[in-house]
């Protein structure tokens, strides 16, 4: 079956007779975007974040055969490194990683959630489900699904809450 | 993973009667056929069938399988009127995956645990006959409720915990026709055939969610679990609770992580509904919904988890909405 995968605004036709391709190792192994990494391949880690359609996912929970004609958007589509998106710059402001393996995930978790923000999505720490206020126990609920072996968790809140403040909320 | 065909259904119709494997968010499914738990030779993938909406239905509203469960978390008219079923979904799983979960999905996720998973360990549940790794076994998160000698799983989601609570009933349909499930009748006990963790039959589709009329006062999921965030449920309440004149109205409550399906006892509700609060009777409550608990061991400590939590939530229902 031909697929196209729109990733970073480039059309790419995947053929894929044996279905048996998550979108992670599509990204990875069929378009060498190895940005979006690979931790866990079970959904537990987030290392593997990428936004589609406008919403982040973990690729290593999905098949690349279920996403044809969709937008899919990697951490090497968000900025270049002459040019880096508000978010990769706060995560070097605030030391926001040690062995930086999680954090192409972490990035584009942050960027999906503050739009989330943005659209007034509560979670599990917005009190009356109203809208809700960037503090840092949101930034913390909201990014728990990425994990970070290093621990580098202050510093990823720190970033986040300084991209978020310079951005008017918006990573964009 | 072993290989499959794979289809994609335009309509439901598609995916009605046929042995193929219905696909929705994946992250069940693909989680397991990664390890070979689960091996189905076709898939039948329903993401572009539609079924996509919520929409009033009378005083109450109807879910489509397909819904996401951040958009039904998000969702206004769920987060004004049943803001229990709000608080569930935002309780389990990550962001990223609650993006991918479907309604329909979420409730057919496995009712499994760790040896489920491992396809050297003996479990009922997977390769049926070959006996039960857990009892006996490391059994911390296990079942002190409903539990047979063949398979002492808990199920665990937690949007049917509420639904459960919120008395949400299943639409589904098969070759036959369509029918209906309570949510409280969806996922069934292990007995002697744990392989089956609900009342779907092969064939069938999950089309729908309709949540009846809305039940006010206050409604609280807590769940209790290892960590705050991205963990699932050591023991859960889902409660909805009205207040008349200082005495509970209406009572509902449903428990997660204590047996293989969502547990309701109405008895207890029963007990609390026209009372003046008071710790004792939580207590009583609590009693009455561990009639028949028995702990494995490890997981002993469910039960006085459960009774304690149980008379939290309450204590927090009655006063705010007093
Ligand atoms: C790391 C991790 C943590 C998690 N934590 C939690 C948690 O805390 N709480 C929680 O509740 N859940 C949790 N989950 C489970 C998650 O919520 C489920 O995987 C998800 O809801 C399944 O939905 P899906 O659409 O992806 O289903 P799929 O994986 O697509 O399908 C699951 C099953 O449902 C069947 N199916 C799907 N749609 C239909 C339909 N319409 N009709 C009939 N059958 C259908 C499929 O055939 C399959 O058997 C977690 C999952 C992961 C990976
Ligand atoms: S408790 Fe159930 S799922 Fe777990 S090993 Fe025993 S039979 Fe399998
Ligand atoms: S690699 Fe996808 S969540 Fe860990
Ligand atoms: S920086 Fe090493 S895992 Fe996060």
């Amino acid at each position: 079956m031909d697929v196209t995968l729109t990733v970073n605004g480039t059309p790419h036709v995947l053929n894929l007779e044996d279905p048996r391709v998550s979108l992670l190792d599509a990204l990875r192994q069929r378009l060498d975007l190895t940005g979006t990494k690979k931790g866990c391949d079970h959904g537990q880690c987030g290392a593997c974040t990428v936004i589609v359609n406008g919403r982040r996912i973990n690729s290593c929970m999905t098949l690349a055969v279920m996403h044809d004609g969709d937008e899919i958007t990697t951490i090497e589509g968000i900025g270049t490194p002459g040019d880096l998106a508000p978010l990769q710059q706060a995560f070097i402001r605030h030391d926001g990683f040690q062995c930086g393996y999680c954090t192409p995930g972490q990035i584009m978790s942050a960027t999906a959630m503050l739009e989330e923000v943005r659209q007034g999505w509560p979670s599990q720490m917005t009190g009356d489900l109203g809208r809700p206020e960037l503090t840092d126990d949101e930034i913390r609920e909201r990014m728990s699904g990425n994990i970070c072996r290093c621990s580098c968790y202050p510093n990823i809140v720190d970033a986040i809450r300084d991209a978020a403040g310079r951005t008017g909320g918006t990573a964009a | 993973m072993r290989a499959f065909d794979y289809a994609r259904a335009q309509t439901p119709a598609d995916a009605i009667g046929t042995d193929a494997r219905i696909i929705a968010g994946g992250t069940n499914l693909l989680d397991l056929m990664k390890l070979q738990v689960e091996t189905p030779e076709r898939l039948i993938d329903i993401n572009h069938v539609g079924l996509d909406q919520v929409e009033r239905d009378g005083d109450g509203l109807r879910i489509g399988a397909l819904v996401r469960n951040s958009d039904l978390a998000a969702h206004p008219a769920v987060r004004q009127d049943w803001p229990l079923l709000s608080r569930a979904l935002l309780a389990g799983a990550s962001p990223q995956l609650r993006n991918r979960a479907s309604t329909g999905g979420n409730l057919m996720q496995r009712t499994r645990c760790y040896y489920f998973y491992d396809l050297d360990a003996p479990c009922n549940k997977r390769v049926p006959g070959s006996g039960c790794g857990a009892i006996g076994g490391v059994n911390r998160i296990h079942a002190i409720l409903g539990a047979s000698e063949h398979c002492i799983a808990t199920y665990p989601g937690d949007m049917a915990v509420a639904l459960s609570a919120l008395d949400a009933v299943v639409e589904v349909e098969g070759p036959d026709g369509r029918r209906e499930i309570p949510a409280t009748a969806f996922h069934r006990l292990p007995g002697d055939r744990p392989d089956l963790d609900n009342e779907l039959q092969p064939g069938e589709m999950i089309l729908s969610v309709r949540l009846p009329a809305p039940l006010g006062g206050r409604q609280i999921y807590r769940k209790v679990r290892d960590r705050r965030s991205y963990a699932f449920a050591l023991v859960s309440v889902a409660a909805a609770v009205t207040m008349q004149g200082g005495r509970m109205d209406r009572v509902r409550l449903a428990f997660g992580g204590v047996a293989h399906k969502p547990w309701r006892v109405p008895a207890a509700e029963q007990m609390l509904a026209g009372q003046a609060p008071s710790a004792e009777l939580f207590d009583r409550a609590a009693a009455a919904v561990l009639e028949g608990a028995r702990g494995q061991g490890h997981n002993d400590f469910k039960i006085p988890l459960l009774r304690r939590t149980l008379a939290a939530v309450l204590a927090e229902a009655v006063q705010e909405s007093a």
